[in-house]
């Protein structure tokens, strides 16, 4: 082979690598992910029975803390995990069969209105349904 | 297949052979300025990978205030090369831009827009408006503070015109305030009209510049000069040119991403040291320096007509300078370009230091 | 209750008035009130000390409840300013006592507001106590001994303009309350014959208690009745400081009482709490003061060799560990984001992890090791889940790098493979 021939093959074997690594990742790009979409407004929070009546599961909500409470009487609630004193994750007390912040004795009761303690304002208070097997919690 | 069989087939029905005999006739003048001739190909393929780029991000973007930044956070995050190619569409805009304004200038100052080239000239004036409009209504489409209230402050400037400034700024900003009406009308200009108007104008732009051929600068030298077949020659050196630019591109995206910001909050109040992009930042900068009031006028007022007519004088360009359409020397414009390019530069550099 | 006979008629008068005008009506001071010769005559002098009165009872609540002059003062309100005759006012016949002495203030504003009965008119849920607490406080036992410089009802709540507590101009609103105290407590002349010293108001001020309530306004943060209540006011016993500052730090509380250390201070009598924490001078503890070092609290009573010292060496070596781990994770995930991953998940766990460093510093308070380090474990695992995020995310920058590291020489090559080709097309046929 020619030297002309040399370089035409390497530059068509360098263009066609180049081609191939554009086409790779829009290929990659246009497969979608395992998450189709962000979860910006409502998301799986868990599946039915996984949670025991009167107890609660944190769970992420976009980016910030949620709960999830079965009570007692078999309702689901969900609740922003946030608490509104000084931001520390709430937790779900089965004994008090409401939800209370560990860091300063807060109290808050199954609407999400703060009860009790220094908390200044009630936890925002998320839609859920269950369809099927999930359990969806959305923005209300 | 034989390729010539496939172009004669072509041919036949397209009249291909015209095209290619019009590429293959194309010469490019040689001179000591012909380095120029490369900043309208730069300029169309950032362009071009702009409009590829942006097509792929459609597939996941959201044009809604509660949705438009998570879903350029998933693009960024959950979606395989999903930041390259968002990194890509926000590099390539700013050298776009960037592109479009050393192209323009050189064209000017090489007197690129004598007869009979007006109308390329005229319809590359409104490109770089509409480059700059892209810009401007992209700029929101991720939905952070920063650009949030950069575009507040910028379609407040609109407000500030006499009579209609009122109905501009509502049309602009779909209500009174920056919503998520802002954010779809903005998504709407830039993926749809601000596109075809572009085509348009580029069309025009393109077509012209085949058929009339690269323009030499004033002087008897220039008529005499060597001449460079476009194919290959000139097509391949523009290639080698693009190949860099894309390296330049992946570079970039690779090692500066571009950042989320934080989502915006029409309640919180708008963080220290708001600044529309870099390519507005001349003007924001000027507008500071006008005094509130000079006369009984607003001080904006005199900012903003200055700009609209240094936008329109820059349009009839060609009808303005005399001399260059006797294809005589001038130095006026000459003077004229350098100080619009002495004074961009100057007030961007002012806008981030001062 | 023991009134004197005059004085029960008029709180009678003034009852059947209340019930007449209506029950839950609260009506403008200005409007209902039938015409006040007090407060019309009072009004017009010229002496401040009686014309204040007059012109700052309309605004007191207890006008609004058309609580009237007489109610307190005894006397006849429908006379003796169109006659231009104070003693037909200041009747004695009709009750007129003029202004109360100090020790007989109490007894005064309990003739209504211990009265069940009577307050339930205006509302069941008033307290009606207050009386029977000021009587234990120190303020009451010193008046009862004839000390009339303490502190009574109107010290506190003023006179002729008293606001509910709920009104923010009131001296008993929460934010008010520390500078009420301070009015007599931070007055070293006043204080000086009890011994009592005059730098609480300083003190709390600077405090982190004080910080959060008066300047970030921060209701739920504690003043002086907060610990020391209101009308029965007494320093916390030495035994229930920790039930006190337990009303918000209710773990704290919890595990100190399950700690050696609940009997130890009361065996040496000294104040839970406030021995390490300080009382009106409360700022955040740095985690220095935990552990053996010179500048830690434990060594003062715990020395080298014995378990309580072990402890507190543990203790402090098991925050440092949680400590340092989650600077690691901090730090990873900012290095990730730095390099232009995004670490939202990571940064959900991170909250979480922080939590844990809270929830260990609550857990010192066991001052029992194994129950400490449960926490601090629980927090580790929580930051080592953090670091795996931070690490996942780096690798992917790795990645990144070297996809980079594959594409700019693939580059490079092509476009100098392309200026080969022009060389080479421009040997074999040169531009003219």
């Amino acid at each position: 082979m020619n030297r002309r021939g040399f370089l035409d093959l390497l530059l068509g074997g360098g263009a066609v690598a180049l081609l191939g690594a554009i086409v790779y990742p829009i290929l990659r790009f246009v497969m979608p992910p395992r998450q189709p979409e962000a979860s910006v407004s409502s998301v799986v929070a868990a599946k039915v029975g996984e949670l025991a009546p009167n107890t609660g599961k944190l769970f992420r909500f976009g980016k910030d803390p949620a709960l999830l409470v079965l009570t007692a009487r078999g309702e689901y609630r969900a609740f922003s995990a946030t608490c509104t004193h000084l931001d520390c994750n709430v937790q779900y007390r089965p004994d008090l069969e409401h939800i209370w912040c560990a860091c300063h004795n807060g109290h808050y009761d199954l609407n999400g209105k703060n009860i009790a303690g220094p908390p200044p304002a009630p936890l925002t208070q998320y839609d859920v349904r269950v369809r099927g097997d999930d359990i969806i919690v959305t923005r209300a | 297949m034989n390729q010539s069989r496939i172009a004669a087939w072509l041919d036949e029905r397209l009249s291909l052979s015209a095209l290619s005999d019009l590429a293959r006739k194309k010469q490019v003048p040689m001179h000591r300025h012909s380095l120029w001739y490369y900043l309208g190909g730069m300029t169309l393929f950032c362009f071009l990978v702009q409009v590829i780029s942006g097509i792929f991000l459609l597939l996941y973007y959201r044009p809604t205030a509660e949705a438009a930044f998570e879903s350029v956070q998933f693009i960024m995050t959950d979606v395989p090369f999903g930041w390259l190619v968002r990194s890509i569409h926000s590099w390539a805009a700013n050298l776009l831009i960037f592109f479009a304004f050393v192209h323009m200038f050189s064209v000017f100052l090489l007197r690129g827009f004598r007869k009979p080239r007006e109308i390329t000239w005229v319809s590359g004036a409104m490109l770089l408006f509409l480059s700059l409009g892209f810009g401007f209504s992209g700029y929101l489409l991720p939905w952070n503070q920063l650009a949030y209230f950069a575009t507040k402050v910028g379609t407040d400037i609109l407000g500030q015109v006499p009579l209609v400034g009122g109905w501009l700024l509502e049309v602009a900003r779909g209500g009174e305030d920056v919503t998520g009406a802002t954010l779809t009308r903005f998504f709407g200009v830039h993926v749809a009209i601000l596109p075809m108007i572009t085509t348009f104008f580029l069309l025009t732009h393109l077509v012209l510049v085949q058929k009339q051929g690269m323009s030499v600068p004033i002087g008897p030298e220039y008529k005499t000069c060597r001449q460079m077949p476009f194919m290959p020659n000139f097509a391949l050196r523009d290639l080698v040119g693009w190949t860099l630019a894309l390296g330049l591109l992946v570079l970039l995206a690779s090692l500066f991403p571009w950042e989320l910001g934080v989502k915006a909050d029409p309640l919180a109040s708008a963080p220290a040291g708001i600044r529309p992009e870099w390519f507005f930042v001349f003007m924001f900068q000027t507008l500071k320096y006008i005094p509130g009031k000079v006369l009984f006028i607003d001080g904006e007022l005199i900012g903003i007509a200055g700009f609209a007519l240094a936008g329109l004088a820059l349009v009839l360009v060609p009808f303005l300078d005399r001399r260059a359409s006797r294809e005589e020397r001038g130095a006026l414009f000459t003077a004229i370009g350098w100080i619009g390019i002495g004074y961009i530069i100057l007030f961007t550099i002012l806008g981030y230091v001062a | 209750m023991q009134v004197a006979g005059n004085g029960r008629r008029s709180i009678r008068c003034g009852a059947a008035f209340a019930l007449v005008v209506g029950l839950w009506c609260v009506v403008p001071a200005g409007a209902a009130q039938t015409p006040n010769s007090c407060i019309n005559c009072h009004s017009a002098q010229t002496t401040e000390r009686l014309r204040q009165p007059a012109i700052r009872y309309p605004d007191d609540i207890h006008a609004a409840k058309n609580v009237s002059c007489t109610d307190c003062h005894g006397g006849d309100a429908s006379r003796g300013f169109t006659e231009n005759d104070p003693r037909l006012a200041h009747s004695r016949s009709k009750g007129y006592r003029g202004a109360p002495r100090p020790e007989a203030i109490p007894e005064l504003c309990a003739r209504c507001h211990s009265d069940v009965e009577y307050m339930k008119n205006y509302s069941p849920k008033l307290r009606v106590d207050q009386l029977l607490e000021y009587r234990s406080s120190y303020h009451g036992k010193a008046l009862a001994k004839g000390d009339e410089k303490v502190a009574t009802c109107t010290s506190c709540h003023g006179v002729h303009g008293i606001l509910p507590a709920s009104d923010t101009r009131s001296p008993t609103y929460k934010t008010n309350v520390a500078a009420t105290c301070a009015r007599c407590h931070a007055d070293p002349d006043r204080m000086a014959p009890y011994g009592i010293p005059t730098d609480q108001l300083a003190l709390y001020s600077a405090s982190i208690h004080g910080r959060k309530l008066l300047e970030e306004g921060d209701l739920a943060a504690p003043t002086c009745n907060s610990c020391h209540g209101n009308h029965g006011a007494t320093p916390p016993g030495l035994t229930s400081t920790s039930e006190v500052c337990g009303e918000c730090h209710a773990n704290n509380r919890d595990f100190f009482n399950q700690s050696p250390h609940k009997d130890a201070y009361a065996e040496m009598e000294i104040g839970e709490c406030v021995t390490c924490h300080g009382h009106h001078d409360i700022q955040h503890l740095t985690d220095d003061k935990v552990g053996v070092s010179s500048e830690s609290l434990c060594i003062e009573c715990h020395a080298e060799g014995e378990p309580g010292y072990q402890t507190a060496a543990g203790i402090a070596a098991g925050l440092d560990s949680l400590k340092t781990m989650l600077a690691i994770a901090h730090e990873r995930l900012e290095r990730a984001e730095r390099g232009g991953v995004d670490v939202a998940l990571g940064k959900f766990d991170l909250h979480a992890a922080d939590d844990a460093l809270i929830k260990a510093r609550t857990a010192v308070h066991y001052f029992n090791p194994e129950k400490f380090n449960e926490v601090i474990s629980a927090g580790l695992t929580e930051t080592e889940n953090v670091i795996g995020h931070g690490d996942a995310a780096l690798w992917d920058l790795k990645l990144r790098r070297i996809g980079l590291a594959f594409a700019i020489p693939l580059i490079l090559f092509v476009a100098l493979m392309l200026v080969f080709k022009i060389r080479q097309i421009e040997r074999r046929k040169p531009i003219p």
